[in-house]
């Protein structure tokens, strides 16, 4: 009996090790969103310069869209527009974008190089926009549903992975419902 | 001695505010409000940090935003809880006690609490062995001896 309690220690030890291990294996920079299933924010931005129409969040009312969080001084943004444009050219789900916290004409210009993929953009200099929705980095993805509900927040560049297997087919599946 | 004076003005060293002139507010005491709940909010870009310690763009929004909610006549309970709202309980440096989180608060306590009964049990245990155990003739015989010889 004794001998079994010698143990416990090493026991201790494992437990709390293996906790720790499999913290470790989360990445800390998805903090989990306050939004989901909630309804989204209100906001009417502005158009960013060099455009005529600005982004408000009716006008994603009536399909399921994503919000893109992104900034011509956002190195991972670069990274993941290949991506944006490829869906926006199949059509598979209407972009909007949230330029957020840019210098004016940066936004526009950098979409004049590299393409625009958002069929509406809105500018948040302020950074409020990107508060309300809980934004932590750029780029950020929001799945908004008919009913401009929240349905899944996607931290970092989209790959083409992730949309394939979560993103696209959380879409339809919303899209039927 | 030199050591001690070393630690001593390490610990007086504070941390180094990331506000910045612009941001403050005019009003002394408001400001210092603000920088009471600035230090309590966790900067979700580098997330070791506060957002009175952390230079992140973010952190300075929500500084500004802090100022605004106290401006516009908020409780600090209330310009928290604005920020709580939109990026979870996860912003707060200091956990709540909630139960979800009753295990973080009450483990440390616990641990101490059943390292501190096997240490007195175990303590108890060894005593009892020393005391338990009387002295064989031989060495009755030999106290005795040192006994008679210091007499």
């Amino acid at each position: 009996m004794t001998k079994v309690w010698l143990l416990a220690p090493l026991g201790a030890f494992i437990a709390v090790g293996a906790f720790f291990a499999a913290g470790l294996t989360r990445d800390p920079s998805r903090i989990p969103s306050e939004l989901i299933d909630r309804p989204l924010p209100a906001f009417d931005l502005a158009a960013i310069e060099g455009f005529d129409d600005g982004l408000s969040s009716e006008d994603l009312r009536g399909d399921v869209s994503l919000i893109n969080v992104w900034g011509s001084w956002c190195v991972s943004c670069h990274i993941e527009h290949p991506l944006l444009m490829e869906i926006a050219e199949r059509g598979e789900a209407p972009i909007y974008g949230l330029n957020w916290k840019d210098r004016p004409g940066d936004g526009a210009a950098w979409l004049a190089r590299f393409g625009n993929p958002y069929l509406r953009i809105g500018d948040d200099q302020a950074g409020r926009v990107a508060i309300d929705l809980g934004v932590t980095g750029a780029p950020e993805t929001f799945v908004v549903d008919q009913d401009l509900r929240v349905r899944y927040k996607f931290v970092g560049p989209i790959t083409r992975e992730a949309w394939e297997t979560t993103l696209f087919p959380l879409i339809e599946e919303l899209r039927r419902s | 001695m030199r050591l001690f004076i070393v630690t001593v003005l390490m610990a007086l060293v504070t941390v180094a505010h990331a506000v910045e002139p612009d941001e403050m507010l005019d009003d002394p005491a408001l400001e210092e409000r603000a920088q009471e709940i600035d230090e309590q909010l966790r900067c979700v870009v580098c997330q070791s940090q506060s957002i009175a310690e952390s230079n992140a763009p973010l952190a300075k929004d929500l500084r500004v935003l802090v100022r605004e909610r106290l401006s516009d006549g908020d409780t600090n309970a209330q310009a928290i809880d604005y920020i709580v709202e939109r990026y979870g309980d996860y912003v707060l440096l200091k956990p709540p006690v909630q139960p979800n989180t009753y295990f973080l608060w009450v483990f440390p306590a616990l641990v101490l609490l059943i390292g501190g009964v096997i240490a007195v049990l175990a303590l108890r245990r060894a005593g009892a062995a020393h005391a338990a155990t009387p002295l064989s003739p031989d060495e009755e015989a030999a106290l005795e001896r040192l006994r008679q010889e210091q007499e």
